[in-house]
């Protein structure tokens, strides 16, 4: 099963690659970085109906590190939300394939791409969520950019006094940022610790071993009375190599056709 | 103990908070409706909203003093079927929060209606940092945005009913000091409507909020010179009516708009735009000519900062005379 999942995050790889080549533009980095906690979240954790994009009790995902969309608009598509051909209009006028998420696309929960507004929306579907008794679950997938903002703190403080326990927070910490790696622009410390201390359980996973990630979701479902935050150790632009650890590739970066060819056939997928 | 259930209002004349009716109708709609929940961040004694939180906290969800998250999660909570009734001071809702209103709530299209009070010189003592006096601008400029600015306590609470019905973003100023209630129980508040008020010929003010009764004045000052002067009720800034506009300037040509507000970018900016394209015609801005406000009693920062009804007739004097 798990080699299935692992096909699956390397595919995902594969679109948003191709996707950001023909949108000559885009983030890979991030892209790459959180691919596997997507496929863990929406081929193994999530309930949700791709023909019924609305249902309001669907579990929800909000990628709060928005420039990453490449990932998640290709983990809708081999969902079923819409086609995997409509991924490669992403950023072109004529498609609705926004630089950055937008609500009005099938299967986005929330606009993002300004960082540190994810979080609290996601805590507004929880609390929703709770008002009505509904038994859905929150999902909200940071970056580091958006632990320096200040409002995703404000719902980090919120979210752990009102004790929101079916709102998962998923810290991609991939340690690089837009200009140099986050030690340098602004480092924040251990943020585990910082986290948990307003009230949150966390974990820290491997955000590459999707079956580590699919045990980690299953704690945080099981840890009542507690938002959950899982620190997920990431390494920028994985799978490829040449772009692994590389601040150039954070993006908005243009990827030449050799570029892409050796991308693909590096991940098998060519 | 009165039933919450039917709504009471208060009589032409009387000296009333609109923030009062807030927390009146607030109560009312807890009774009659589940749809919609209710966003405080620590200020309800400040908005007047109290009442419903002592008489309903089962409606109410608290963020504390941070108003970028409550703003946020109010587009989360909407995604959920309620409807978030979120309500702070104007300077953190329209300003602070504003991004987080602007990207996650309109641009969404979340329905989601945000009520703030302490806008304007209307605030009186708190000072320059609590007179927010760009609320009308900065929510204008936000597509998709309904932008209301009742005249007083019994418009406000049929304009709360309006925007509950309503679907999409809408921003909404709550008075703080009392203001003379101008219409009764039978008034009919329509979103997008300017109301007449008192027709005239010679000249017209357009005014909002707590303008509204000083026009109204200014109008009866003028009358005694043998000036006609219709006065218009422009509770919805956006959208401006501009059917109201173009006819108030075929009619009786000049216009004068008065408002709580910076000159720039409030419901006389909105009025001008209408004109230029439409019919243009000469006007006049009354409002707080690009400047800080400062503590005082709302009685007495009006006539120093020029927008009490004495600077709303001679704002009509200046117009005829140019004319």
């Amino acid at each position: 099963m798990h080699m299935g999942l692992e096909e699956t995050a390397t595919a995902l790889r594969a679109l948003s690659l191709r996707a950001i080549h023909s949108a000559r533009s885009g983030h890979p980095g991030g892209s790459l970085s959180v691919a596997d906690i997507l496929t863990a979240l929406y081929f193994e954790i999530m309930r949700v109906k791709p023909d019924e994009p609305d249902w309001i009790d669907r579990d929800r995902l909000i990628l709060s590190k928005g420039h990453a969309c490449p990932a998640l608009y290709a983990a809708l598509a081999m969902k079923g939300y819409f086609s995997e051909e409509h991924v490669l209009g992403l950023r072109h006028i004529d498609s609705d394939m926004e630089g950055h998420p937008d609500f009005r696309i099938a299967g986005i929960d929330a606009p993002s791409g300004s960082l540190g507004m994810g979080l609290s929306q996601g805590l507004g579907m929880a609390m929703g969520g709770r008002y009505q008794n509904k038994d859905f679950r929150t999902h909200v997938i940071l970056g580091d950019g958006d632990l320096q903002e200040g409002n995703t703190w404000e719902a980090i403080m919120a979210a752990g006094h009102h004790k929101m326990d079916s709102l998962v927070a998923i810290y991609d910490a991939n340690k690089l940022q837009g200009d140099a790696p986050v030690k340098v622009q602004l480092d924040l410390g251990d943020v585990a610790a910082k986290v948990a201390q307003f009230g949150w359980h966390t974990i820290d996973v491997d955000g590459h071993d999707i079956s580590a990630l699919k045990a980690a979701f299953d704690e945080a479902k099981a840890t009542k009375g507690k938002p959950t935050f899982m620190v997920a150790d990431t390494i920028k632009g994985k799978g490829v190599s040449f772009m692994e650890g590389e601040l150039f590739w954070h993006g908005s970066v243009t990827m030449s056709d050799q570029q892409l060819e050796d991308a693909l056939k590096e991940l098998g997928n060519d | 103990m009165t039933d919450q259930s039917i709504l009471s209002y208060w009589g032409p004349g009387e000296e009333v908070s609109v923030r009062d009716a807030f927390g009146r109708i607030l109560v009312h709609m807890a009774e009659t409706r589940a749809d919609w929940v209710f966003l405080d961040a620590d200020v309800a004694g400040g908005t007047g909203a109290k009442p419903l939180i002592q008489a309903r906290p089962d409606r109410v969800m608290q963020f504390g003093i941070a108003e970028q998250n409550m703003m946020a999660a109010a587009a989360g909570v909407a995604d959920t079927g309620l409807i978030p009734v979120v309500s702070t001071f104007a300077a953190f809702g329209c300003m602070r929060a504003h991004e987080q209103f602007r990207t996650a709530i309109a641009y969404a299209g979340r329905n989601v209606k945000l009520c703030c009070s302490h806008h304007g010189l209307d605030v009186g003592p708190d000072g320059a940092t609590a007179q927010m006096l760009e609320d009308l601008a900065t929510m204008r400029a936000i597509p998709d945005v309904t932008v209301i600015s009742p005249a007083d306590a019994n418009e406000f609470m049929k304009a709360f009913a309006a925007i509950l019905d309503h679907e999409g973003p809408v921003y909404m100023r709550i008075g703080r000091s009392p203001t003379r209630v101008v219409y009764d129980e039978d008034h009919d508040f329509t979103i997008g409507k300017a109301h007449r008020i008192r027709d005239g010929k010679d000249v017209t003010v357009f005014a909002t909020g707590v303008m509204v009764p000083r026009a109204l004045d200014a109008a009866v000052a003028l009358e005694a010179d043998g000036i006609s002067v219709r006065v218009v009720n422009m509770s919805t800034i956006k959208p401006i009516d501009r059917d109201e506009v173009v006819a108030a300037a075929a009619e009786t040509g000049g216009i004068v708009s008065a408002e709580d507000h910076n000159v720039l970018g409030g419901m006389g900016s909105a009025i001008a735009e209408c004109l230029a394209e439409h019919h243009p015609a000469k006007m006049r801005f009354v409002g707080v000519k690009d400047r800080f406000g400062k503590s005082g009693e709302h009685t007495n920062l009006p006539a120093m900062f020029g927008i009490d009804a004495g600077a709303v007739a001679q704002a009509c004097r200046d117009i005829l005379k140019s004319q």
